[in-house]
């Protein structure tokens, strides 16, 4: 039985291998063009008044969730695994998410009581 | 004794059916997600807590006046160049790492070693650049539990100067990418013995290079989290 497993196991990682050096190369040029973009936003466009703080940093909090969907998906190779791995994984950050959001309005909250 | 199987004693063959992993990684590969998992609930609440304290505070020092320097190049006047070429050697060592991972698969040793220690060279250069970071920042005057005297270049205005945001920016900066620092540190050494592993010959005996998968996807958590630490601290 174990054996059998573990032949299963070797025969679904070689199908599974979904990373070339071509497509390695490209996450790498995606990573750095968004990092890129942000420091252009942060050292350009805000310090020139084109663009606002309050429009920056929602950007570079979507840019940062991209950064951080290919390093997972494509680098942990997180979107080759199985369905039931991805989950296992994922439903648990979105309660970090979840907390996240619930403090920062409690946030709001305290600089009023500040005020 | 018929010869009928009733519905409930037939082998079920699911995915949870039991007897094989569902998630058909293995078992160190699992636990090892398991405990990036767990690191994440940590620097997320070192992070929720900073979030919640910038955002409970009416003013807070910037970013690109506090963070002006090149240590050894260029004393003042240079936002944000020193920490954009500590983002990029810690991406760059991360590719390095899944061409190790990759040349894995091929079971190419000699790939594998280059790779590694390419990932091992950029693991020090981080944490050479971030300990001139840190010296630059204590010359200054910041550290846990104290702040310089002068505070008037690390805000827009006047007014803003604020010496509790200023105390708080300084214990969550050195906190947390402390605790960054320490996982990198961590990194590099479970990457060195690892390498040495790869040229004793010990996964090419295995059949297979499965152990510089597991440690490849420690190191680019602590790539992960550095894009976060880098968006919060240095950016927003």
């Amino acid at each position: 039985m174990s054996s059998q497993h573990t032949e299963e196991l070797h025969q679904d990682e070689h199908h599974g291998e979904g990373m070339t050096k071509g497509r390695i190369l490209k996450v790498a040029g995606i990573l750095s063009a968004i990092t890129a973009v942000e420091f252009f936003i942060a050292l350009y466009l805000v310090p020139h008044d084109i663009m606002p703080l309050h429009i920056a940093n929602p950007i570079y909090i979507v840019l940062t969730l991209f950064k951080a969907f290919y390093i997972v998906a494509f680098f942990m190779h997180l979107k080759f695994e199985r369905i039931g791995l991805m989950i296992a994984i994922i439903v648990p950050i979105l309660f970090i998410i979840g907390l996240i959001l619930v403090l920062t309005n409690e946030s709001h909250y305290w600089i009023d009581l500040r005020g | 004794m018929s010869a009928q199987v009733s519905s409930i004693d037939e082998l079920k063959t699911t995915p949870w059916a039991g007897g094989k992993s569902p998630f058909n990684v293995e078992y160190g590969k699992m636990m090892m997600w398991f405990f990036l998992l767990s690191d994440a609930f940590t620097f997320s609440s070192l992070l929720i807590a900073y979030g919640a304290l910038r955002f409970s505070a009416h003013t807070w020092p910037m970013a690109d006046l506090i963070f002006q320097s090149v240590p050894g190049m260029i004393d003042h006047g240079a936002p944000l160049v020193f920490v954009g070429i500590m983002t990029f050697i810690l991406i760059l060592s991360s590719v390095t790492m899944v061409l190790a991972v990759e040349a894995g698969h091929r079971m190419a040793k000699k790939e594998v070693v280059g790779w590694m220690i390419a990932t091992v060279i950029g693991g020090f250069m981080f944490l050479g650049c971030q300990a001139l970071e840190w010296s630059h920042l204590h010359h200054e005057g910041f550290w846990w539990g104290s702040i310089p005297h002068e505070l008037g270049e690390y805000f827009k205005a006047k007014k803003d100067i604020s010496a509790v945001s200023t105390q708080q920016f300084a214990n969550l900066f050195f906190t947390i990418t402390g605790f960054h620092g320490f996982h990198v540190f961590s990194g590099v050494i479970i990457n060195i013995i690892i390498t040495i592993n790869v040229l004793a010959g010990t996964y090419e005996k295995r059949g297979s290079y499965l152990m510089i998968e597991k440690v490849g996807l420690y190191w680019h958590f602590v790539d992960l989290v550095w894009v976060f630490v880098f968006t919060f601290f240095y950016l927003v």
